[in-house]
């Protein structure tokens, strides 16, 4: 077992009994629902927003080497410098000398779950610089020094009371009651940081070719003020994030909301198109785009798998998984939570560390149809499986499964011996959830149904016999 | 193929079924037999190969797959009885043989496969099968006769010309109950807290009995029933059907 499995296996199991915690996650997502489906009823027929909305990103991620280039060149002609990184490190470094050629001192964020992928946050404080997060669930988390709970949410773990209490310690502030009154703690906090800050670093909701923009979307006005005021901003994308056309974003931004956030629109929808022009007033001086790979191309290369990469990174597949709601989204160890969590996180960070993941589900599908831009998540979850198993099978597994074919093959000792197998379950009866029971894996939880006097094959040979 | 005219058809009773809930093939058979047709039942399937598929080891459920494929070789329609084997054979089937020697047999074997209640409902276009089961019940959609399948609606318009049978619906009926197959052994801790989940929405609707077009789902369901000490009954579709 990886490390990775041992603490996904110690945590989920930990937060299963975690019944508190079960009933909040809940009820955060019972609101869910309701609003979200209220937003789908909104569309003429959510079905063919959702063929539209795959249809563009199939078209972008099928020709990333076009579509890439043609906003690199867009993004460059109007003064934007793009950097491609292969990894997180480059990425990291190329940000952090950037960084230090403007004589930054002071980095304002916004979320960017890009940026949490490769720790940039963390190394750009190991390279010196102060980084603060200005999205309030981040920021949340960050002080907590959690990473982020959900894709989209990411401190929706956690109750108004442990906000105060997080803020009390680590910002000495006064106890507030209200959502309304911590609201105003951070931002007063914030609003101090947004004037002293000399980088702001974004992420990106989509790229679009045609015009060379990035496309930031938000609710709080964060993103808006980072990517504004400070002199030199820094946009990280994963090449995936392109899409051809402006007017794709048309069908992929309230997609987007809807699935993402129960929204038809987010509050703010903001394009960066470059940094500031001769004759402008105001925005960045220098404007950085970091076009990042960190193994995207590995799971390009996979044809099966490519349309993982449609992923907009909305949340709905999270919000709608059962093993989600039950285990939280810190079990998963990884950045990107949930069922494209675990369909990526294989590919981006290895099969056989992260295999388990795609082992974690009852394969119940309600991630793919929920999935706005129609990744075929819980087929991809069999694939992984079949994939890790192909490469390294589980010692103790083949003779299993070599021994369950060798005996499903023969339907002449299947009649013969699988009665006996039924009728041995009452036996166990006196061993049930013990260690030493065979089935304790099942019965320490549950009964077992009782053995039928008679198998089917058994009835329909006993019909016979009478005819 | 219509209601009114007599088809042979050829039963699929998966291993579990077999073995641990022959009520809900024997209930099958009862209601395909009163609509007058011919059932017949080729002894020599074993198991659809699920378990090994759904484990990542697809060479060993390939060779289980072959015997499906020999068993219903000569079948004309075949009618499942578990949404989930069911779903194996109509949609993973043809996945498991892409590019292989009996790919066509696959496809073959997939496009003749249905589900029991999608069966009686889409293709025989029957809905009144004047059966009779006083009770009230919640009925529970496995996930793979839902979302594979698509079969939502058919369960309920079979169930609603039952006599006396009040039906309730819970609160999502279409969450998962856990189950998933190894995944139930796998991962124990959290097939159970999605078990528990499920029966709180089947207690809540205040429903005696939980009916499924997947015994699977319901051993988990009573199972977990069973070790809280309560007192719900889980039956098939297939077997409320059969009362008449």
């Amino acid at each position: 077992m990886s490390t990775e499995s041992a603490q996904f296996h110690r945590d989920a199991d930990r937060l299963t009994h975690d019944l508190r915690h079960r009933a909040w996650i809940q009820k955060a997502l019972g609101g869910y629902y309701i609003k979200r489906d209220e937003q789908k009823a909104k569309y003429t027929d959510w079905q063919q927003a959702r063929a539209s909305a795959a249809a563009a990103k199939y078209e972008a991620v099928n020709h990333l080497d076009k579509y890439l280039s043609e906003l690199s060149d867009k993004l460059a002609a109007r003064g934007t410098k793009v950097f491609w990184a292969a990894d997180g490190a480059e990425a990291a470094d190329y940000i952090a000398s950037v960084a230090r050629d403007a004589g930054v001192k002071r980095i304002i964020k916004s979320k960017t779950m890009t940026g949490e992928e490769i720790h940039l946050p963390q190394a750009l404080e190991k390279a010196g610089f102060e980084v603060v997060e200005s999205d309030l669930g981040e920021f949340i988390v960050q002080l907590r020094g959690e990473p982020p709970y959900h894709i989209v949410f990411p401190s929706m773990h956690l109750t108004r009371g442990q906000i105060d209490d997080t803020f009390q310690k680590k910002l000495g502030s006064a106890h507030a009651e209200t959502p309304e009154e911590l609201t105003m703690i951070a931002r007063g906090l914030m609003r101090q940081k947004y004037c002293e800050a000399d980088m702001g670093i974004s992420g990106a909701n989509f790229a679009v070719a045609e015009t060379g923009h990035i496309s930031v979307t938000e609710n709080e006005g964060n993103a808006r003020l980072s990517t504004s005021l400070p002199d030199v901003l820094v946009s990280i994308v994963g090449i995936e994030k392109v899409v051809p056309k402006l007017d794709d974003l048309a069908v992929l931004l309230p997609m987007l909301a809807t699935a993402g956030a129960a929204q038809n629109m987010t509050c703010y929808n903001t394009l960066l198109g470059g940094p500031r022009q001769p004759g402008e007033t105001d925005g960045p001086r220098e404007f950085h785009v970091v076009l990042l790979d960190n193994r995207r191309t590995a799971l390009l290369a996979d044809p099966e798998q490519r349309d993982a990469l449609h992923c907009i990174r909305c949340g709905a597949c999270l919000n709608v998984c059962p093993i989600f709601k039950n285990i939280g989204g810190h079990s998963y160890g990884t950045t990107y939570q949930g069922p494209i969590g675990s369909v990526i996180t294989p590919h981006l960070r290895g099969l056989q560390s992260w295999k388990h993941l795609s082992f974690a589900s009852s394969l119940c599908g309600a991630c793919g149809e929920a999935c706005p831009v129609k990744i075929d998540l819980h087929h991809h979850l069999l694939q992984n499986r079949r994939n890790a198993i192909a490469e390294n099978p589980v010692w103790w597994e083949m003779p299993i499964f070599a021994g369950f074919a060798w005996f499903m093959r023969r339907p002449g000792l299947y009649r013969f011996a699988a009665p006996l197998l039924r009728l041995a379950g009452p036996l166990l009866h006196a061993i049930r959830g013990k260690d030493i029971d065979p089935m304790s894996l099942w019965t320490r939880t549950r009964d077992l149904p009782p053995a039928p006097p008679q198998s089917f094959k058994e009835y329909w040979r006993g019909r016979n016999a009478k005819r | 193929m219509s209601g009114l005219f007599p088809v042979k058809i050829t039963l699929f009773i998966p291993c579990f079924i077999d073995q641990y809930y022959p009520g809900a093939g024997i209930g099958m058979v009862r209601v395909l037999e009163k609509l007058g047709h011919t059932v017949e039942y080729p002894e020599s399937q074993t198991c659809c190969g699920q378990p090994a598929f759904n484990s990542g080891y697809w060479d060993e459920a390939r060779s289980v797959a072959e015997t499906m494929l020999d068993a219903f070789r000569d079948a004309e329609v075949v009618v499942g009885v578990s949404g989930s084997c069911g779903a194996m054979l109509k949609v993973f089937y043809p996945e498991l043989f892409h590019g292989r020697p009996r790919e066509a047999e696959a496809k073959a074997l997939a496009a003749k496969t249905h589900e029991f209640s999608s069966f009686l409902v889409n293709v025989l276009g029957v809905g009144d099968l004047g059966a009779s089961f006083p009770a009230k019940a919640t009925f529970h959609d496995g996930c793979h006769g839902l979302r594979e399948l698509g079969i939502k609606r058919e369960p309920r318009d079979l169930l609603k010309h039952v006599r006396g049978l009040e039906l309730v619906e819970m609160k999502e009926a279409e969450t998962c109950c856990g189950f998933g197959g190894t995944f139930a052994v796998k991962f124990p801790e959290i097939s159970t807290a999605m078990g528990e989940v499920k029966c709180a929405s089947i207690l809540e609707t205040g429903a005696d009995l939980v009916i499924s077009n997947d015994s699977s789902c319901l051993m988990q369901i009573q199972g977990l029933f069973d070790r809280q000490g309560q007192n719900i009954k889980s039956m098939h579709l297939a077997e409320v059907l059969a009362h008449f």
